[in-house]
């Protein structure tokens, strides 16, 4: 009789039924797997080079953040990973690496600690992947103020050009009528961010003192070894007030050099990036008397948690927190809020919820910051001027802005750019 | 472009004092590493594309044993001196393996060594800038000359480069060492058959053209800050230099390294904007008029 296989499972049917049957059992372990799986988070940053002590300092900050929330258990027990790579400084070697984090180390976010040099050329690789990208170091003015340069996914948590120029002109204006400071020139950066910041200061100089005059310039490479040259052809000018937007080792260079002339004593120097704490203890001879705008100073605002904040850094660290990282650390405080308010780590989601969100802060002028909506910029954070001594607290006589009178600046500068 | 204030600079004494100093100080530093490259390259037909990372362990030595020693000279002596070791080494160890090779092979020899050299310096002294501050000797005003403007530290360092320029010249003119060194800059074969040890004249140059980068990185040290990768530019320059004043002159070097010192500080006042291009154009115009540069002999 033939054997009849009809309704009789096969051994080949048993295999597949079997490896169904598993893969449907594991699906909820294979999905919850996947769902603990890290929200990484990509910062290309400068860790090497004469501004290496501000990416590490940007690196620093945004990873104690990231601790704290994981240490609360993350976004229902998924962590986030921080994963930074140094760009050198290069804007080509930053966009190199961005798409780098994005493709090969899957980061949905990045959150951008370079310059502007670098920022620029991320905001484009940013927009061609429409990953979300909060800048949290460039200061230039244009990243979201100019709409065509502005993406919908890339946000900015530093302080900006324009807000510092306003209040440093304001400022500075003070000083010139009070002190009979006609003659100005300027000694910044070759590049934008030096660039903008010496032009927006100067016309908001010559809004709040109309009787000033520029009487020269000087454009040092960044990262240059010798300003000689720039001394010299400062003392030849014969400036009675000097503005400055070098930064970092670069300021201090200039320093010292300007030192050997006695330079600090024949101008005034207003030295927008100088109260922060590498630059004043690295500089072994400060001259009393630069007026600079707070970068990162634990005394101001002169506020318990922002004091905390600080010692909180430095007890971990050993050293002392810098301007770009207090700007990490509230870019992934942002980030973080965005996660836990959303439940999402989908970019288009918190981006949504990025948009016009305030959180409390160390940082805030009135302890909040809010992320503005219209641009995609922060706004409240704590600015003011002051004069440096040569030992702590370094700056004294600080005068806070008044962030009413930013805004109604803002809004006239954007309108006669037609940003508005 | 500004030739009013050229024109009023060349037209005042302090203005010319000032610029002056300027130049000469931004061609000094260039001078002791150019010449470093020139002798290198003179003798041993290689370029070194090293020699910044030299001018590099320079100043970070000499950070280093000022710290330890709060002594300038001790910090300059030491730093000089250990390049000048280092560099033996590394000629001993690496680039004698490379003599015979071509270009190419030499430049990545010296290529590996600049960025492992730059990841070293970050793991002993840090990716942070560091400055060592004006010693308190030259922690002095500046001098007052004609109305212009001259740091004692300038005058220090344009004193001690131009010392050294003359030992040098010395040493290679008027010395057995300095005949065999040009002897064996015109025909190696010639002075290794003559029983002259070929290798330890390799050596020795190299040694002292490192022992003078590291010389440089010293006396920059008070005044410029030190960070992972600032030979990069001086090495730039320094080659500039070389193509000037002539591969293998001393006497060039030290003419163009000052003659593009002066070019900068001039420059910046006529033409601010366009100090990088003057120093170009000079070059552009050395190559076309005498390609093989100012001072060396023969044909380029």
């Amino acid at each position: 009789m033939a054997h009849s296989d009809f309704g009789r499972p096969g051994r080949r049917s048993v295999l597949k039924a079997g490896l169904v049957t598993g893969a449907t059992l594991a699906m909820p372990f294979v999905a919850r797997g996947a769902s603990k799986q890290p929200i990484r988070i990509g910062q290309p940053s400068i860790l090497s080079g004469r501004i290496a002590q501000l990416g590490i300092s940007s690196r620093n900050a945004a990873q104690m953040v990231v601790d704290a929330f994981n240490a609360a258990g993350g976004l229902d027990g998924r962590t986030i990973e921080l994963i930074s790579r140094d760009s050198k400084g290069k804007p080509d070697e930053a966009a190199r690496v961005v798409r780098e984090l994005i493709n090969n180390d899957g980061c949905q976010i990045i959150l951008d600690s370079e310059a502007s040099s670098g920022a620029f050329a991320v905001q484009e690789v940013v927009r061609e992947t429409g990953t979300l990208c909060i800048h949290a170091d460039s200061e230039t003015t244009s990243l979201t103020a100019d709409p065509k340069i502005r993406a919908p996914n890339a946000f900015r948590c530093a302080r900006q050009v324009l807000h510092d120029s306003i209040v440093g002109g304001s400022y500075a204006a003070g000083i010139a009528k009070a002190q009979g400071l006609k003659r100005w020139m300027t000694c910044s950066p070759d590049y934008v961010y030096g660039r903008d910041s010496s032009s927006e200061f100067l016309d908001y100089l010559k809004v709040f003192e109309p009787s000033v005059e520029a009487v020269g310039a000087t454009w040092p490479k960044l990262f240059a070894p010798d300003y000689t040259e720039n001394v010299t052809r400062i003392l030849e000018t014969k400036p009675q007030a000097l503005y400055s937007a070098l930064y970092s080792g670069d300021l201090v260079s200039f320093i010292d050099q300007g030192n050997l002339y006695g330079l600090f004593d024949q101008v005034k120097f207003f030295a927008i990036n100088m109260a922060d704490y590498t630059t004043l203890h690295a500089v072994k001879k400060l001259p009393a008397g630069i007026y600079s705008c707070n970068r990162y100073l634990s005394t101001f605002p002169a506020t318990k948690s922002n004091a905390e904040w600080s010692a909180a850094y430095d007890k971990r660290y050993n050293v002392l927190p810098l301007n770009w990282a207090w700007q990490n650390a509230l870019a992934m405080q942002f980030l973080v809020e965005a996660i836990k308010k959303t439940g999402s780590d989908d970019g288009k989601v918190l981006a949504g919820a990025l948009r016009g969100m305030t959180v409390e802060s160390p940082f805030g002028a009135k302890g909040t910051v809010t992320m503005r909506a219209e641009d995609q910029t922060i706004v409240d954070y704590a600015i003011g001027w002051g004069v440096t001594i040569p030992q702590a607290p370094f700056v004294e006589g600080m005068e806070a802005a008044d962030w009413t009178v930013i805004a109604a600046r803002e809004t006239e500068w954007k309108k006669q750019k037609g940003w508005a | 472009m500004n030739l009013d204030a050229f024109a009023g600079c060349l037209s005042s004494a302090s203005c010319l004092i000032t610029q002056t100093s300027a130049g000469l100080i931004i061609g000094m530093l260039l001078f002791l590493v150019a010449c470093g490259v020139t002798l290198i390259f003179g003798v041993l037909g290689v370029i070194n594309f090293a020699h910044g990372a030299f001018y590099m362990l320079g100043a970070y030595l000499a950070l280093t044993a000022y710290q330890l020693t709060d002594s300038y000279l001790a910090a300059v002596l030491c730093a000089a001196a250990g390049v000048g070791l280092f560099g033996v080494a590394f000629d001993r160890l690496f680039m004698s393996r490379v003599y015979n090779s071509n270009v190419l092979m030499q430049l990545l020899v010296c290529y590996a060594f600049v960025l492992i050299l730059d990841d070293a310096v970050k793991m002993i002294w840090g990716a942070e800038f560091q400055s060592m501050g004006m010693p308190a000797a030259f922690a002095l005003r500046p001098l007052h000359v004609l109305g212009g403007l001259v740091p004692p530290f300038y005058v220090f360092l344009v004193a001690v480069t131009i010392a050294i320029a003359i030992a040098l010249g010395g040493l290679i003119e008027r010395t057995l060492f300095g005949k065999i060194v040009r002897a064996a800059a015109v025909n190696r074969q010639m002075v290794s058959a003559l029983g002259i040890n070929t290798s330890l004249l390799y050596a020795s140059v190299f040694g002292l053209g490192a022992l003078l980068a590291g010389a440089a990185g010293a006396l920059a040290a008070p005044v410029r800050s030190a960070t992972p990768g600032m030979g990069v530019s001086i090495l730039i320059e320094s080659f500039i230099v070389t193509v000037i004043g002539g591969m293998g002159s001393i006497a060039g070097a030290f003419t163009a390294a000052v003659l593009l010192g002066l070019v900068r500080s001039f420059g910046s006042i006529g033409f601010p904007l366009f100090t990088d291009g003057l120093m170009f154009g000079l070059m552009v115009i050395v190559l076309l008029i005498r390609p093989q540069g100012l001072f060396a002999r023969g044909s380029a």
